[in-house]
């Protein structure tokens, strides 16, 4: 939720860096307790990772014996190193195929909110219409209900009209649950545009559908890739709707087939940190090339339902 | 795996085709009304798919699971009207008393421990030369990209627990050469103990998120207040309590409030890691397990519409909240 701290989603693109300049002439700089402190929680924060990456190319009886830390200990250690896990895991544990589920769920559950989201944020920003203000309420106060809610009956719905079971039928769900965020963070971006572009749009005889997909969706693109960021991490680490609509099986994304992986337990710690990792790549990679769009679609103001 | 590639990418681009050719066909369809009627209707036009998505996926099911908690095994013949009886068997069984107090306990804990913390690493890296401060940030926010799913990969690793021998996760080694035996840490209830090292796991992932927004309320709190304050002769722990955090105060709920519906739900660690054995159990995945293990529909409705009424004072908070910042914005 937008509060009165956080700004809704500035016009301009800031870089990080201008963002802190005003504080430069801040008197207060990092001090030894400053350093210390922070290099502890980063040290913590990493370890756990660093864990798992080593572990994922170690073979299946150093990981079973000895800890993954003695690979900085015994450097012998380091020549077994493989990415064998990382073949095993994809051509036994139908990794491979999980990938590719995960892909088909989360690009259409990342466009259809989107454009579902953009229509409506342009109908609430740009035109006017009776119960308008109420019904944008009713969003806003939509965006925490647990999506729990809506299993028991939908898993019941979607047996009945026979698309139980399917891609479609997942990606409607995140459609209904991913707009609301959508809606709320693109009608804030929007309001934010030069009224006079639309307006001259209008007078030049450009019609809504026009001035939408020429004028205002190309001015939203900020907005616009901060909510796909969002959803799109959202539907591929989501583990509970896919579990309840499609279920272990064949069109079970990677979430799914790795809780079932680790159910297991036991002796196959190499393969569940190596189909760990495989399954973090795409977040990650997503996270760390476009994670100023992130971070500004969360400072745009975001509860996520 | 080169058919169903393909396929799956036919069915991909099938969906994301029907999307646009809706929106499409629902734009002629309104340029078709008389044009005394197509301005007014066209805003409807434009909004009727996310009303359509809230009423089928959220106002429907929602009824209908408050209608499913008065009855009993919904979806089979056996279906019939029950009362109240699923609510008083649950909260007259001790084991889902212990799941709420479980719950409570998470709600209790990490939504407190994000914001300070939160606070603190943002306040902390504030200090530091603009690189280092994106360094840090970003290996604190990184989590959040991680599924709880690729989080349980990680921290079961940390976790775990070889009875003889040597010990290959980190918490067990650490805790052997410092003298201790072995312990199965997430089998030990003494104090709830799993339960805390399960909520460390929502910790590292949602810390980087309060951090986040607090950051940017930091850096918007105008220097001229620290300065002014600073000539008044504050010291440093003053300008921090008395003059940036009311300052931040906002931004401290929002993150207060959404780590809360957050945790609320928190389904996927549990189920991952415990399966809510060994008294870990929390709401969400005493969901899961009355609606798939016990095929017993109607207690699972009956934990969701608790869940919802639990809910409803934060919807309404979140609907006023939004009316004042309209209001004054």
């Amino acid at each position: 939720m937008t509060t009165a701290a956080t700004p809704p989603a500035p016009t301009v693109p800031k870089s990080r860096r201008k963002t802190s300049e005003p504080r430069e002439g801040n008197p207060a700089s990092a001090g030894w307790f400053t350093k210390t402190t922070l290099g502890l929680i980063v040290f913590l924060w990493v370890v756990p990772l660093v864990g798992v990456i080593i572990t994922s190319f170690r073979p299946r009886d150093d990981a079973a014996t000895t800890g993954w830390w003695r690979v900085f200990i015994e450097p012998s250690l380091l020549g077994n190193l493989t990415i064998d896990n990382y073949k095993r895991a994809i051509e036994n544990t139908n990794l491979g195929e999980g990938f590719i589920n995960s892909l088909a769920i989360a690009l259409p559950a990342t466009f259809i909110p989107l454009l579902v989201a953009a229509f409506a944020a342009y109908a609430f920003t740009f035109m006017d219409f009776w119960g308008r203000d109420i019904l944008f309420i009713t969003i806003v106060s939509l965006l925490v209900v647990p999506n729990f809610v809506s299993f028991v009956p939908m898993l019941k719905l979607y047996r009945d009209i026979g698309i139980g079971g399917s891609f479609p039928a997942v990606w409607l769900f995140h459609v209904a649950f991913g707009m609301s965020l959508g809606i709320y963070i693109l009608r804030n971006f929007m309001s934010t545009l030069p009224r006079t572009v639309i307006e001259s749009a209008k007078i030049d005889g450009a019609s809504h559908f026009q001035t939408f997909f020429r004028l205002v969706l190309p001015m939203s693109a900020p907005a616009l890739a901060s909510i796909a960021i969002f959803q799109f991490l959202w539907v591929w680490n989501d583990l509970l709707v896919a579990l309840v609509f499609l279920g272990p099986g064949d069109k079970a994304p990677m979430t799914v087939s790795i809780s079932q992986l680790l159910g297991q337990q036991g002796q196959n710690q190499e393969l569940v940190t190596a189909s760990g990792m495989f399954s973090m790549l795409v977040p990650i990679l997503v996270f760390l090339s476009l994670q100023r769009f992130f971070v500004r679609g969360l400072t745009a103001g975001a509860v996520k339902g | 795996m080169f058919a169903k590639f393909l396929t799956t990418i036919v069915t991909v681009l099938a969906g994301i085709g029907a999307a646009l050719i809706l929106y499409w066909l629902l734009n002629k369809l309104a340029e078709l009304m008389p044009s005394k009627y197509e301005e007014k209707l066209k805003p409807y036009f434009y909004i009727l798919p996310a009303y359509t998505a809230i009423a089928i996926w959220l106002l429907y099911p929602a009824v209908q699971t408050v209608v499913y908690s008065f009855k009993t095994k919904v979806g089979f013949p056996a279906e019939s009207w029950v009362g109240t009886q699923n609510y008083s068997d649950l909260l007259g069984s001790e084991q889902f008393r212990q799941t709420l107090i479980n719950t409570l306990l998470w709600l209790a804990v990490v939504p407190v421990v994000t914001v300070i913390l939160g606070l603190a690493i943002a306040t902390l890296t504030d200090r530091l030369k603009p690189r280092a401060e994106y360094l840090v940030k970003t290996i604190i926010f990184m989590p959040m990209a991680i599924s709880m799913v690729g989080a349980a990969t990680v921290w079961a690793l940390v976790y775990d627990y070889r009875n003889s021998g040597n010990q290959v996760g980190i918490q067990n080694a650490v805790w052997t050469s410092i003298g201790g035996e072995p312990v199965a840490w997430l089998q030990t209830s003494d104090f709830k103990l799993n339960s805390f090292l399960l909520m460390v796991m929502l910790l590292w992932s949602t810390i980087g998120f309060g951090m986040v927004l607090l950051s940017a309320a930091v850096k918007s709190v105008p220097t001229e207040t620290l300065e002014a304050a600073r000539i008044d002769g504050a010291n440093e722990r003053q300008i921090f309590f008395r003059v940036i955090v009311p300052q931040i105060w906002p931004t401290v709920i929002t993150v207060f409030i959404t780590t809360l519906i957050g945790t609320m739900k928190v389904f996927d660690i549990v189920f991952v890691m415990t399966n809510g054995n060994f008294n870990t159990n929390v709401i969400a995945n005493e969901f899961w397990l009355q609606f798939f293990n016990n095929n017993n529909k109607g207690a699972a409705a009956a934990i969701v519409v608790m869940l919802m009424v639990a809910i409803l004072p934060i919807m309404y908070y979140q609907a006023r909240s939004f009316r004042k910042q309209e209001a004054y914005g």
